[in-house]
């Protein structure tokens, strides 16, 4: 009944459902199978005579089989435990196989090496972290970033920020000597000294007057622009005079200068000079400029 | 348009007789059919046609409503009433869901469990936090450039390569190291998209969502930051939860900001989206043209009447800016297998828009 070369042709040459065909060549998809290849001496069917090796929970067993169980299918595989050392293993198969032939224990011997490099590999994996990569729902993805987007838009966040940091002025968190730039308290207090000086200097100036002086403060404020770093600064509105004798006396020359020129002006229509002055000041595009002019206003 | 057409109907014939009554009976069951029409009517030139009709209605309807409002407002100016009280837009904000962990300012228990939680040691000052950044195991392209950002925004903060390191072999030599913090960057497609902020020794691991990262490369008119320690701030973080959350983020920096260097970080909490900002400052006084009391102003000492100055804050912005999501929140540090979660993002919290977390 048993016929190896029966088997072997009508597997070879009919079909075999174990057999895949790729292009590197034909292999076996039997678990028997010692080798993987699909040729005659490793063909678990085919082979009357046959031993091979398989794992099952981590333990490597000695599969054999004879031709005298041939007709009883379910005791057809004896199975031999292989211990975990790989040199006794190999000893056992040895004594199981001792008169089989010699190219079958070659194979044997080979998988049996074969399966201990590759359950060392498993378990030094398994003991490494690894990654997991997860899945990132379309759906939700688009979602949350069109929610985003919206909760950009409600956030205001430049306008959050600027309300935070003046609360935290006026609540006094900043000490006066760590924010240069905005002393603010102290720098008004000055502006209210400076101002009061100037209402007694211009109580005895007529209007023509103050107007010259406010030519000077735009001439120095050409010089000053250095001085704009240090914000609003309390001098603009201070008067000319006050300023010439911190400064050279280039600064001075150009003022009296000026002084000569606005006289002539004076006589004129004092709202063109006004107007022009504005203008001027206007082109020199200064913030702070226009403050002390309202500063001014309200001084006189 | 129906509706509305019925009720001006009615205004002009309150006391009609029985035929107009009828007429209009008939009107209304029209208008009724009508109003279910719109999207309907399967010849699209008539929905269309009835669309655009609606529309022009709808505007015209707006139109006079905010004629009447300016109105009324105008009125009651002019005679010096009160003003009739603008009604407040409803947005998601104001009908969020009620979160019964909404922290009042006189939660007992809050400071109470603040004063134990891990952080509280950084925030007393008793501790200078020593923060730790690395990456996951692939960084390119973007990874390392938002790294060096963050590196510049965040002071006393060390860069470790990450190599083939477990996280939990990290957060063991960062014990030892006396660090107080961990943060990885992690990367997907040569993108930061994920962060991990863990508290060391035994503070929480929080897990973000990173998205919308812009360099400082790519902001127009960014500014470079001084190396100044920046001031923090933390907006919106209201709920147990979000307390939490900000008490960690405030844990990464210094507690004595230096003020001089006029830097702030900003992590602003919308609708459980956390934006950072990193900008300069610099106050400035304005005029406000109102002498009105509104908003806040400086007293002006010489003059009460005159042009009054109200402090402003100028703004550059400088750094990254990114988005962060939480996604969840560990007890203990790094621990996926046998970690205990507080929080953790579940579909299912998804549901209403109008709940939120933090």
């Amino acid at each position: 009944m048993q016929h190896d070369e029966v088997i072997w042709q009508v597997i070879r040459h009919n079909h075999c459902s174990f057999m895949t065909k790729i292009e590197t060549g034909n292999f076996c998809r039997n678990p028997y199978n010692v080798t993987g290849v699909c040729n005659r001496s490793s063909c678990p069917l085919a082979n009357s005579r046959y031993a091979t090796i398989r794992e099952e929970n981590g333990v490597f067993y000695l599969y054999m089989k004879t031709i005298e169980r041939a007709h009883m299918p379910n005791k057809l595989w004896e199975r031999v435990k292989l211990p975990r050392n790989y040199e006794k293993a190999l000893e056992l198969i040895d004594k199981h196989l001792m008169y089989w032939p010699k190219l079958l224990i070659h194979k044997i011997k080979q998988r049996l090496t074969k399966m201990t490099q590759m359950r060392i590999r498993m378990r030094k994996l398994a003991l490494k972290t690894r990654e997991k990569i997860m899945t990132a729902p379309r759906k939700e993805k688009k979602r949350e970033s069109r929610r985003e987007e919206k909760a950009e838009k409600a956030a205001l966040l430049d306008k959050a920020i600027e309300k935070e940091l003046v609360e935290r002025l006026h609540k006094g968190v900043y000490p006066e000597s760590e924010i240069f730039n905005h002393p603010l308290g102290k720098y008004l207090e000055i502006l209210d000294k400076e101002g009061s000086q100037a209402v007694e200097e211009e109580d005895e100036e007529d209007e023509e007057e103050a107007e010259i002086e406010f030519v000077e403060g735009y001439d120095e404020l050409e010089e000053e622009d250095d001085m704009e770093d240090f914000g609003a600064s309390p001098k603009f509105e201070s008067q000319g005079d006050f300023e010439d004798d911190d400064n050279d006396e280039e600064v001075e020359a150009v003022g009296t200068k000026v002084k000569r020129k606005t006289d002539k002006i004076a006589k004129r229509l004092d709202k063109v000079a006004r107007d022009s002055k504005s203008k001027k000041a206007k082109v020199v595009v200064e913030m702070e400029r226009e403050d002390a002019d309202e500063r001014q206003r309200v001084v006189q | 348009m129906g509706g509305k057409r019925k009720k001006s109907g009615n205004d002009d014939s309150d006391n009609d007789n029985n035929e107009e009554r009828g007429q209009k009976k008939q009107e209304k069951k029209k208008t009724k059919r009508e109003e279910l029409l719109p999207s309907m009517i399967k010849n699209k030139e008539k929905r269309s046609e009835l669309h655009a009709k609606l529309k022009r209605q709808k505007k015209l309807e707006k139109r006079a409503k905010h004629k009447a409002r300016d109105a009324a407002e105008k009125r009651a100016l002019e005679l010096g009433e009160e003003l009739p009280e603008r009604k407040v837009p409803r947005t998601i904000e104001n009908t969020r869901e009620l979160d019964e962990t909404i922290c009042k300012p006189d939660d007992e228990e809050l400071f109470a469990g603040n004063d134990a939680d891990e952080f509280s040691s950084i925030l007393k000052r008793e501790q200078t936090p020593k923060i730790l950044i690395t990456t996951c195991r692939f960084n390119s392209s973007r990874g390392p450039d938002f790294i060096k950002e963050l590196l510049s925004v965040i002071p006393n903060a060390h860069y470790y390569k990450r190599g083939t390191y477990d996280l939990k072999k990290i957060v063991e030599y960062a014990k030892n190291k006396d660090f107080t913090s961990i943060i990885v960057v992690h990367t997907n497609r040569r993108e930061p998209d994920a962060l991990l902020i863990i508290g060391i020794p035994d503070g929480p691991t929080a897990h973000f969502k990173l998205s919308k990262l812009v360099l400082r490369k790519d902001l127009k008119n960014h500014g470079t930051p001084t190396s100044h320690k920046p001031e923090l701030v933390l907006n919106n973080f209201t709920t147990r939860l979000g307390h939490r959350i900000g008490r960690l983020i405030q844990s990464l920096f210094p507690q004595d900001p230096e003020f001089k260097g006029r830097r702030v970080v900003t992590f602003h909490n919308q609708r459980d989206f956390i934006f950072f900002r990193h900008h300069r400052y610099i106050f400035e006084s304005r005029e406000v043209k109102k002498t009105d009391a509104k908003g806040k102003k400086v007293k002006d000492g010489a003059s009460g009447s005159g042009p009054e100055l109200k402090a402003i804050a100028r703004l550059q912005e400088c750094g990254p800016r990114f988005t962060l999501k939480l996604i969840s929140l560990q007890h203990g540090t790094f621990d996926t297998r046998g970690g205990e979660y507080e929080w953790v993002h579940k579909p299912e919290m998804d549901t209403s828009r109008r709940r939120f977390f933090l």
